[in-house]
């Protein structure tokens, strides 16, 4: 059964796609919709104009950012449940800084915010790392912990913040194009879409990480504790060390990814119902990738393009938007259970197999037929 | 207010946040007992409650107020058949516990809300008519000053769970099930060489924490929510899994931990009624249950470990 494994991670993950597709299509049947015109309005929603295309990069930025930061964590064998809390304490940290300067020369004021909101995270990841490293505490349950103390402590500082800095009690006011990760030619060429700059930051950094997972010794140590922390230890490497800098890089990932929903996306900051949902959607985009950096782009495109597009679909086929999440969850599923897939691909490639035996068989029946006579 | 009102207001609201969390934190003892780790707790609540309030907004004209009793049981029947998924995921396809747990928590309050709308036009549901009131526990209610502040105006599906937990612990420590589906959550080798089928145990581990959880989703819409959206459920499945975390994987400790949770969400909702809690601000009631799970993971580390086998998948060799 070794053949199990010697497939191609792209081939299983495209069929995960296919079969998650699949199964929306079926939810769909069931539902009285036709998914043919269906799927159709999806796409058509996604990239049927240059606003929506804009919109698609747009919702790519934190996708790649919490991808790649919950792929760096995975390398280290690190689940990071919480990119969802980094994400609102550097989407806090970022825009409340810009706020309280404002005035301040844009060309400082946006970097050092920035840089704040990815410290922002940075903290958020180090805590349950150095828990893990120091006392062993589960970073799942600790990730997951710290989601609902960030949520509400975060609801609480948005709340309490200066009346000044605020338009309503939930929400702050919103901060000027001038002060913003906006850019007016990527807004233009995407029909006056929400594109910003976060998106080239976001590429950057996934291409930083890439470079430092592959390249350096720091990302081939994390590589090394993840995949055998004793024989890393052996080594000479501390798995303790390594365990938190894979949750810090990760956490700054994540906190970027903040930065870039306040300051280039929403322009302000408002309290949240459940911690920021693209930290949850970042996890399925890395898992999808199936540990491939260049994966994070395509799989963070699809998903882009599944929540984008599910917005258009009631209007235009009366079909509800959380269709996409379903088909989302199922695509994930279907990952998580490659071991189907590999087996549904073993079983196809026997089947082949013995049909060509069978085939080659009478094949030689006949020629022996032949030379008989 | 005098001390015993204040007591009363106290305990019943306790008790009326905490059994939804005490049902789930159950659930999830049995799944991670053996073998199987269930973060999707809070996706089967969702669909509990889903179920819940579908049967509640259905049924309520023909069985009036026996409804939300029913409706657990529809959460029950829904919870069991959601949580298959998570069974057939990890046990039978080997899929990563922590992955298939969150394609349960991705998969339910979407599927949830796709069916509210298609049944009812809108993202979220009308007020349920026929919910779990409070209640006078006949006879022990009479009972001078402990009658008043314990079984009066209080909540009944609290003592059921409180009731179900000794129940739990009677069966998995006491019964021959339990030790089995023990057994298979510390060493499913062991247990496969002495003839326990690893994989129908784990099945049961898994569906009993669906039906628990089910009806966990389904008593918090009905008590709690009056209704189901989208954030019907924000959180509680995972303060469940704490609870149970809290609780050292073990039933009577689960509940002990899920009333104190349940104890810290109701003050941060009837604080406000209270002297000395009203000073303080409700954020820390709303994050203590969670700084103290985190404490409790980083004390308790040596001695509050999971069953020994949990998470890992089990393969048969052939």
């Amino acid at each position: 059964m070794n053949k199990i494994n010697s497939y191609s991670t792209g081939l299983v993950a495209g069929l995960a796609v296919f079969f998650g597709l699949i199964v929306g299509a079926v939810i769909m049947l069931i539902s009285g919709f036709n998914p043919v015109t269906g799927y159709i309005s999806l796409v058509q929603s996604a990239l049927g104009s240059s606003l929506n295309i804009g919109e698609v990069l747009r919702a790519m930025t934190p996708l790649i950012l919490t991808a790649a930061g919950f792929l760096v964590a995975q390398s280290a064998g690190f689940f990071n449940i919480g990119l969802s809390g980094q994400v609102w304490v550097g989407w806090i940290a970022s825009t409340w800084f810009v706020l309280a300067n404002q005035g301040m020369n844009p060309w400082i004021l946006i970097p050092v915010a920035v840089i704040i909101g990815a410290i922002g995270g940075a903290v958020m990841g180090f805590i349950p790392g150095w828990l893990r490293a120091q006392f062993g505490a589960s970073e799942v349950i600790t990730t997951i912990m710290l989601n609902y103390i960030v949520l509400y402590g975060g609801n609480a500082v948005v709340q309490g913040l200066p009346k000044h800095l605020m338009a309503t009690t939930d929400m702050t006011k919103t901060l000027s194009a001038t002060d913003s990760l906006r850019w007016d030619f990527l807004s233009n060429i995407t029909g006056g879409s929400r594109f910003n700059i976060g998106f080239i930051i976001a590429v950057v950094a996934l291409l930083g990480i890439w470079f430092v997972m592959k390249r350096t010794t720091l990302g081939f140590e994390i590589r090394a504790v993840g995949l055998n922390p004793d024989a890393a230890r052996y080594a000479g490497m501390s798995a303790k060390r390594n365990a938190i800098m894979a949750m810090t890089i990760s956490g700054t990932l994540a906190g970027l990814a903040g930065a870039t929903e306040g300051l280039g996306t929403y322009l302000n900051i408002f309290s949240q119902s459940a911690a920021p949902q693209v930290g949850y959607d970042g996890m399925a985009v890395a898992l999808l990738a199936s540990g491939s950096f260049l994966g994070i782009l395509f799989a963070a495109f699809l998903f882009s393009v599944l929540s984008v597009g599910g917005l258009g679909m009631p209007l235009a086929t009366g079909v509800p938007t959380e269709l996409v999440s379903v088909v989302t969850a199922a695509i994930i599923f279907f990952i998580g259970a490659n071991y189907l897939i590999r087996f549904i691909l073993v079983k196809l490639d026997e089947d082949d197999e013995k049909s060509k035996n069978k085939k080659d068989k009478k094949k030689a029946a006949k020629l022996n037929k032949k030379e008989a006579k | 207010m005098s001390v015993e009102t204040i007591l009363q207001l106290v305990i019943s609201s306790t008790l009326v946040y905490s059994a939804p969390l005490i049902f789930t934190a159950l659930g999830g003892t049995f799944s991670e007992r053996s073998g199987i780790v269930n973060v999707g707790l809070e996706g089967t609540m969702i669909m509990g409650a889903f179920a819940g309030i579908v049967f509640n907004l259905t049924f309520a004209d023909k069985f009036g107020s026996a409804t939300p009793w029913l409706g657990l049981v529809a959460g029950a029947v829904v919870g069991l058949v959601f949580s298959l998924l998570h069974a057939v995921a990890t046990i039978t396809l080997r899929a990563d516990h922590i992955v298939s747990g969150t394609v349960m928590n991705l998969m339910a309050p979407a599927l949830g809300v796709y069916i509210i709308k298609l049944m009812y036009g809108k993202g979220q549901t009308s007020m349920i008519s026929e919910n779990f009131g409070y209640w006078n526990i006949p006879g022990l209610s009479k009972i001078p000053f402990i009658g008043p502040v314990l079984f009066t105006k209080t909540s009944s599906t609290a003592w059921v769970a409180i009731l179900i937990a000794f129940v739990a612990s009677w069966l998995l420590f006491k019964t021959r099930f339990g030790l089995r589906l023990r057994s298979v959550g510390e060493n499913p080798q062991a247990a496969d060489t002495l003839g326990l089928n690893v994989y129908v145990l784990r099945y049961a581990g898994v569906l009993i924490s669906g039906v628990l959880g089910g009806i966990g989703g389904a008593l918090f819409a009905q008590s709690i929510a009056g209704n189901f959206s989208a954030s019907t459920i924000v959180g509680q499945g995972y303060m469940s899994m704490a609870a149970m975390i809290f609780g050292r994987w073990n039933p009577v400790g689960a509940m002990g931990a899920a009333l104190f949770f349940g104890f810290s969400q109701s003050m941060a909702i009837v604080g406000a009624q209270l002297p000395v809690v009203n000073q303080i601000p409700a954020v820390y009631l709303q994050i203590a249950p969670y700084v103290f799970t985190i404490l409790i993971l980083v004390i308790f580390f040596a001695k509050s470990k999971a069953p020994a086998a949990d998470g890992v998948n089990y393969i048969k060799s052939v």
